[in-house]
């Protein structure tokens, strides 16, 4: 394999593992102030445990999430240099306030937030809780932009081979942006809410009768009952604006090869590429056009739209994209119906009397929104090839120079750490699981405020 | 813009400013968490926790730091962080990988089963090792112009030493000033186990430095220049038995002056990072492209300032306030 394509599965490697942290940290960010907002306005103490037991899942979760997106701001000058080089007028800046509103924020207040509670008034607490959970938030903000200019560039003139800015609104409010914001956030809340949903449960299975899971697992349903309908339209609307600018993407993401109406929705098939046609295709006659225009007759765009009159492929391989699609879509089906199914038991049951069969599914969907968030990013972006900035800038030559065993060594080095932390992390959440389930036969389980009774069981940093 | 004079000449001045502070600011937060990692083996089993415990609250925002100078080096100056952070590829892997064991260990060694634990100890050492370790060798390795010479390996595997050496010690000093009884008595022995890394580093730089290059030379050993940069050393050496004095006579009743080795490690830390910062300019890479030269365009550099101008001040100001709502001696960590 040459540098080009192990830089990509590095990076691709590296923000993928990274991802999954930021994923959890936004939107339970927001869960936990959720959690101290109903503590402060009812006083019972069931929101009080549930803030102290995923207050260190966002701990861990923010480490991994700090630590791995050290290693992104390197990449870009260790593996990309030619982005920089070439779009970095506008990157930069993005880059800049991100670090400048969002890191600095959410670096700090996590200190006060994490450790500062016997220290400062509740107020200063609660604030500090708020300003994390912004942070995250605006971090998401700047990321998007970026990302999103990536995709639909805009505001910005070529001189010499290299952009500079001309209009910054344009910039940051480029056409998918919103449409890539909304869709990532509700990600991290669906991501977020499956998680309580599933460690609830898992909790509930190992015989935790807390008031705090009860009400941790009603969150989490509802939540994610709530959730998936609009992402699953702000879904489809992206998927029409990327229709509108990134015509290939779509065309991978249907696996369709020629242009033209009553185009079939395929449900699956194997794309095979090098005979530019579909293997054991099965597909819903017209729905593809159905759903991108609305009317049977629409026409649809097709792959080989995308091959240069020398032959150069200009579109996306198509495999890894239509496949990442139909996993993302397949997870949100998954989502939907074991949300709205849970929804009607928790009516008819209520949480503390659910069946186990349902506690399973739930478990077993703990993290189905990491599945789901991985499947959409690669799909769009590895929907984006061969462009690194679609139209300005060919991945090919934003690449280093670097040898291509050292990128395979550096690689495999971490595969193998990131592989591993994965283990830690997911068998970290399911310990402390277990352990504040058996904390429950235990008849006090109080956590004073500001006192030292009953804290000598605790671990430092627990 | 053109209020300072030429954009394209105050603002990579402006930036280079900016980043070399991050910098610095990093290299003596960091240096003194990374510090405390470092000492983790030397500790008690039942001072590790307290160890840990000193730095809880803040190490996450000091990495920012590191996010911050590379992402000022990435965004005012991208052909200089390419050329930079390819040549230095792979201490910049290390770094990497042991940051990350670093930051996971943290949360690990007291969230995993208590078997777990020593292994997590480790994995925070190994981890605050490889970085600082790394971040030494690329010090030496930009010294001797990012080029992958024998020599200057050797060079770079020396400033690797006694960086990590120069970090034990700022973070032994921080524990002189954020422990008490037992643990403050031996973290003075730490900080005097360590001081001659600085110092050494600090020799090691100054004595190379000026035969890299002969343009450093004549800027240091020029008059009338000698005499402008004569109190840097002097300082220095000062500041080196300042901290030796008071290493020697700590603790004190009531705590006095337990402040002092840390603002001292500090003020030669910013000194030696003071004379570098003298040599290098104008030049980002070595020798070789200036600031002016590797500047982004001066309308991107400028929406940026604007930002940094009102963002800085609130970001220094909320780390104060962090630093201040954790004053006095580390107390347990707890999340309530």
């Amino acid at each position: 394999m040459d540098t080009l394509l192990l830089s990509r599965i590095q990076f691709g490697a590296n923000i993928s593992f990274h991802i999954l942290f930021p994923t959890i940290t936004i939107a339970l960010g927001w869960m936990l102030l959720f959690f101290k907002l109903r503590l402060n306005a009812t006083g019972d103490r069931k929101w009080m445990d549930a803030y102290m037991f995923w207050v260190k899942v966002f701990a861990l979760s923010f480490a991994m999430g700090v630590v791995s997106g050290i290693t992104m701001s390197f990449q870009f000058g260790t593996n990309w240099p030619g982005f920089m080089e070439t779009v970095g007028n506008v990157a930069g800046p993005l880059l800049a306030y991100e670090i400048m509103t969002a890191f600095f924020l959410e670096a700090v207040f996590l200190g006060i937030m994490l450790f500062g509670a016997s220290r400062v008034k509740p107020w200063v607490h609660t604030l500090a809780t708020f300003l994390v959970a912004f942070g995250t938030t605006m971090s998401t903000f700047w990321i998007i932009v970026l990302n999103s200019w990536m995709h639909t560039p805009q505001g910005y003139e070529l001189r010499d081979g290299v952009v500079f800015a001309t209009n910054w609104f344009d910039i940051i409010f480029n056409p998918s942006m919103p449409y890539r914001f909304v869709h990532m956030l509700l990600a991290s809340g669906l991501t977020v809410a499956f998680l309580i949903a599933g460690i609830s449960a898992l909790r509930m299975l190992w015989g935790d009768k807390g008031e705090d899971v009860k009400s941790a697992l009603r969150v989490g349903i509802i939540a994610a009952a709530a959730l998936i309908p609009i992402q699953i339209l702000a879904g489809d609307m992206h998927g029409l604006n990327t229709l509108e600018h990134q015509p290939a993407k779509i065309a991978a993401m249907e696996g369709n090869w020629e242009t033209g109406p009553n185009t079939p929705l395929v449900l699956f098939a194997i794309p095979d590429q090098a005979a530019r046609e579909n293997r054991f295709e099965i597909g819903i006659p017209n729905g593809a056009s159905l759903i991108l225009k609305h009317k049977a007759s629409g026409v649809v765009p097709g792959l080989n739209d995308f091959i240069a009159q020398d032959g150069t492929v200009m579109h996306p391989r198509v495999a890894p994209v239509f496949f990442s699609f139909r996993i993302m879509i397949g997870t949100g089906v998954a989502m939907l119906l074991l949300s709205w199914t849970g929804l009607v038991l928790l009516r008819k049951y209520g949480a503390g009397h659910m069946p186990r069969l349902p506690l399973y599914a739930f478990c077993a969907m703990s993290f189905s929104g990491w599945i789901a968030t991985l499947a959409g990013w690669y799909t769009t972006e590895i929907g984006r090839q061969p462009w690194l900035v679609q139209g300005v800038l060919m991945t090919k030559d934003a690449v280093s120079d670097v040898s291509a065993g050292m990128v395979l060594g550096t690689l495999i080095g971490y595969l193998v750490i990131y592989a591993t932390l994965i283990v830690a992390y997911i068998g970290v959440i399911t310990y402390l699981a277990r352990k504040a389930t058996k904390g429950e036969s235990t008849p006090n389980r109080g956590y004073p405020r500001g006192g030292e009774a009953n804290v000598t069981a605790l671990q430092p940093g627990e | 813009m053109d209020m300072f004079g030429d954009p394209a000449v105050w603002l990579p001045w402006t930036f280079a400013a900016l980043m070399g502070l991050s910098i610095l600011i990093y290299v003596v937060l960091d240096g003194f968490d990374l510090g405390v990692g470092l000492l983790m083996p030397l500790a008690g089993e039942d001072e590790k926790d307290r160890l840990v415990a000193s730095i809880g609250p803040f190490w996450d925002a000091n990495e920012t730091w590191l996010v911050l100078a590379v992402g000022l080096l990435l965004v005012a100056f991208p052909p200089a962080h390419g050329i930079i952070l390819t040549a230095l590829y792979l201490p910049v892997f290390v770094m990497l990988v042991g940051l990350i064991l670093r930051g996971v260990s943290f949360e690990m060694r007291a969230k995993a089963p208590i078997t777990q634990k020593r292994m997590w100890n480790s994995a925070f050492f190994a981890g605050s090792l490889m970085a600082s370790l790394s971040q030494g060798f690329m010090l030496g390795m930009y010294i001797m112009g990012l080029t992958w010479k024998l020599p200057n390996i050797a060079f770079a595997t020396l400033t690797a030493v006694f960086l990590t050496v120069g970090y034990s010690f700022i973070g032994a000093a921080w524990l002189i000033w954020k422990t008490e009884d037992q643990l403050q008595r031996r973290a003075i022995r730490w900080a005097k186990g360590g001081i001659w890394g600085l110092v050494m580093g600090i020799v090691a730089i100054s004595v190379a430095t000026p035969f890299v290059s002969t343009r450093i030379f004549d800027k240091w050993f020029s008059l009338p220049e000698i005499f402008y940069l004569a109190p840097l050393p002097i300082l220095s050496g000062a500041l080196v038995a300042f901290v030796w004095w008071q290493l020697s006579r700590l603790p004190l009743q009531n705590d006095r002056w337990s402040w002092t080795p840390f603002a001292a490690a500090i003020a030669l830390f910013s000194l030696a990072y003071g004379g570098m910062a003298y040599s290098f300019y104008p030049y980002i890479v070595p020798e070789k492209i200036t600031i002016y030269d590797a500047a982004s365009a001066p309308e991107s550099l400028f929406i940026i300032l604007i930002g940094t101008l009102f963002v800085l001040p609130a970001i220094l100001g909320y780390t104060m306030l962090s630093y201040y709502i954790f004053r006095g001696k580390a107390t347990a960590l707890r999340y309530n």
